[in-house]
């Protein structure tokens, strides 16, 4: 009888449960497990920061070391969601700086992030050792000054694609002289001049330093120097790569790069000659991981010519100018791809996309192992996805997109449902997928039948009547997260099984036919959900109409009732 | 929702909407037959226009600031100076699509010929964002545009002890904007 276990033999035993559906389990079996399970839990993830409060959390994880938190709704990244939607990080480092001091890891995705809170982390929590915020806004390099000045034992400073205003660019030079813990750097989203000695002395002196992702402001002789002190990088981002293959600089920096034996991970090349890059060709076969994502100027010729040395590549991040043969070459000699994005090359131009169904039936027939799809394309077939669906089974996360949204499939001119329904038939174990193209409701009927694992959705420009929502949300048990803009979804589909959204993390739809009214007595009859509208201008001038459409509507799950943070553009139902 | 198709028909066909050819599972109502897209094109509320293409296609908003596409409208102004004429002029190198467009402006600017061949006068050098001097064509053109600080318009004569001709400069040049 578990009742005879001692507590401490229990907390021995939860100590091997990691992840946080296994301790959330857990702490359902009963009293004491969950008390036991309470005290010893250290890292939580909360996906949505308005689902809980901060007191909440603490009162019931006082000894909570790492925190991950997340903000706005995906579709925040289109620009969809107001800038001052929410998903402010202050009150959380307050409460935090308050009940529970030995905080020693943050990550942040989609949240306010001001200097002031910044400031406030630095202040209150004396064993801090990593901060990664992903996709934040709302911070200076003043703010990372702070952090750097004072977290004696930071480990880990990661700062994903965030919008951030430099206006001093000293923070680097705040490292004390004293820290020498850093592993783990990445500033490759910062704009400014950084301090070049004073990185150059901090790499020096981190002996532990693993990954470091350096901004477009280093120089190649810079980076040269760096390396030359750093051989034990396993993952480097270069900001700025050299320009002439017949510098000096260019010498030594492959010299240099020929030393580098553990870099596993390369990213950057924010800015290069492709002439410059048989410098990296000696470390391309022991690299797992390459993000070229983010490198203009790099033409197929040269891209396939690195390419075709990485072969124990993983994980492939591209441009889309590496064109469908291009692909065919990635197929042939990087046998062990798991995940492969490819990007827009030039977001703003369509209809010179570079890759197409070919590509990526290419990529599937030579990549058996690949399980991770992030693909924008002009065109694609049923039957290249049905032949994709074949060639790889184990996809987790598929996700298409199409220059055009209705886009039919190329050759027979149809929707593309059958190709979609293949894929969700096949791949058993898929939790995340994004479809594109023209659609019928055909689709979601395949989805709700067949995607018994996938717990997030993206729709967009998609279906043809409420029956198509009603299919995901009836077939789709594990459904954490929806996402529909511009598809006509409308009261019905909405109400039609209102106890599921406690089931879930939340639901977004945008441009969508659900009606004021509906969306008000979805609010009446379900206490537990926040139901907001976003309002952008004028249309809501005078009261709502209970037969008008609502723009945006984003409703989730939540313990604490309506936020009182929300702009006046936001109304809670 | 039947799994293994009881009391529904679920085959695979390839069906337009509104029931145009075989039927698909469920009926498509024949009003139905407006796909989504046109359906918001047709309708003149500007709301409906502007979310369309606001968002899409869904790239996000820090890779879409920090691709190397220029903004619509900026400038980029640089100064051009020729071997022998009296003073300096300036050209927007915004609107130019390529090398040849380069050229030509720069032929148009200061009534010279540059152009290929051998007998080609002049050899078109620039300044770039490290302060050297380089040879215009030899990286893409908009790695090019974003690098380049001035222009000069150098003689051949003087550059003929390094071996340089626009010929092979301009050979060079296959590589599209």
């Amino acid at each position: 009888m578990v009742n005879y276990f001692p507590e401490e033999v229990l907390e021995h035993v939860f100590s091997f449960l990691t992840s946080h559906r296994d301790r959330n389990a857990v702490s359902l079996v009963c009293k004491s497990w969950y008390n036991v399970e309470r005290f010893s839990r250290g890292k939580v993830f909360i996906g949505n920061c308005y689902a809980i409060s901060p007191e909440r959390l603490i009162s019931r994880f006082p000894r909570v070391r790492s925190l991950t938190l997340k903000g706005k709704p995906h579709f925040a990244d289109f620009n969809l969601v107001l800038h001052d939607w929410g998903g402010y990080v202050y009150p959380w480092i307050e409460a935090m700086a308050k009940g529970c001091t030995n905080l020693e890891e943050l990550r942040l995705k989609r949240m306010l992030v001001s200097d002031a809170s910044l400031e406030l982390i630095a202040k209150s929590f004396p064993n801090f050792k990593s901060l990664v915020l992903v996709s934040c806004e709302g911070f200076t390099t003043d703010g990372l000054a702070a952090i750097a000045s004072n977290c004696r034992f930071l480990r880990e400073l990661d700062l994903q694609e965030n919008e951030v205003e430099d206006p001093r660019g000293q923070w680097l030079s705040c490292f004390p002289d004293s820290c020498t813990s850093l592993a783990s750097l990445n500033f490759a989203c910062l704009k400014g001049e950084v301090n070049l000695a004073a990185l150059e002395r901090l790499v020096a002196r981190c002996r532990n330093l693993k990954s470091l992702r350096l901004n477009h402001a280093v120089p190649p002789d810079v980076l040269q120097k760096i390396l030359a002190r750093a051989p034990q990088l396993v993952d480097l981002g270069a900001g700025s790569f050299v320009h002439d293959p017949e510098s000096e600089t260019y010498n030594k920096l492959k010299n240099v790069m020929q030393k580098c034996t553990s870099i596993r991970s390369l990213s950057g090349f924010l800015d290069v000659n492709a002439r410059c890059l048989p410098a990296i060709y000696p470390i391309c076969i022991n690299l797992s991981s390459l993000n070229l994502s983010y490198a203009p100027g790099i033409y197929s010729k040269e891209l396939v010519k690195l390419i075709r040395k990485c072969k124990k590549l993983q994980c492939l991040w591209i441009l889309d100018t590496i064109g469908d043969k291009g692909l065919s070459v990635v197929a042939s000699a990087c046998k062990e791809l798991q995940e492969l994005r490819v990007f827009k090359s030039d977001p703003n131009d369509v209809g010179n996309a570079a890759v197409t169904e070919e590509g990526l039936v290419a990529i599937s027939a030579g990549c058996p192992n690949l399980n991770s799809l992030l693909y924008f394309c002009r065109q694609m077939t049923n039957t290249a996805l049905i032949t994709v669906a074949k060639n790889c089974p184990n996809f987790i996360r598929f996700r298409l997109c199409t220059l055009d949204p209705i886009t039919p499939d190329a050759v027979t001119m149809q929707p593309l449902d059958n190709g979609f329904g293949a894929i969700v038939q096949s791949c058993k174990g898929l939790k995340r997928l994004s479809v594109s193209g023209l659609l019928t409701d055909q689709v979601f009927l395949y989805i709700g039948m067949y995607a018994e694992q996938l717990e997030m959705l993206s729709i967009a420009f998609a279906g043809n009547s409420d029956k198509g929502m009603v299919y995901v949300l009836n077939g789709c048990k594990k459904l954490k997260k929806l996402e529909i803009r511009d598809s006509p979804f409308g009261n019905m589909a909405l109400l039609a099984d209102t106890g599921k959204y406690e089931t879930m993390r939340s639901l977004w739809m945008s441009s969508c036919k659900v009606t004021f009214g509906a969306c008000k007595s979805l609010a009446e009859k379900m206490p537990r959900l926040n139901v907001e509208i976003i309002n952008e201008g004028d249309e809501m001038e005078g009261g709502s109409d209970d037969r008008q459409n609502v723009e945006k509507m984003y409703l989730y799950r939540t313990l604490v009732g309506p936020r009182k943070d929300a702009p006046d553009s936001v109304w809670t139902l | 929702m039947a799994k293994d198709g009881l009391g529904l028909e679920i085959e695979l066909t390839l069906a337009l909407p509104g029931g145009g050819g075989s039927e698909a599972s469920g009926s498509m109502e024949k009003k139905e037959k407006k796909r989504v897209f046109s359906e918001f094109s047709g309708e003149e509320t500007n709301t409906a226009k502007k979310n369309k293409m606001v968002g899409w296609p869904p790239v996000c908003s820090y890779r879409r600031k920090n691709s190397f596409s220029e903004e619509e409208g900026t400038k980029m102004y640089v100064k051009v100076s020729m071997d022998g004429a009296p003073f300096l002029r300036k050209i927007d190198l915004s609107p130019l699509e390529g090398y040849s467009s380069l050229l030509m402006s720069l032929e148009k600017l200061f009534c010279c010929y540059i152009g290929e061949g051998e007998s080609s006068e002049y050899v078109p050098i620039y300044e770039d964002k490290d302060g050297d001097w380089m040879l215009v064509g030899d990286v893409p053109w908009k790695m090019f545009s974003g690098s380049c600080k001035r222009l000069r318009i150098m003689k051949s004569l003087d550059a003929k002890g390094i071996g340089l001709h626009a010929k092979d400069l301009l050979e060079g040049i296959s590589i599209e904007a």
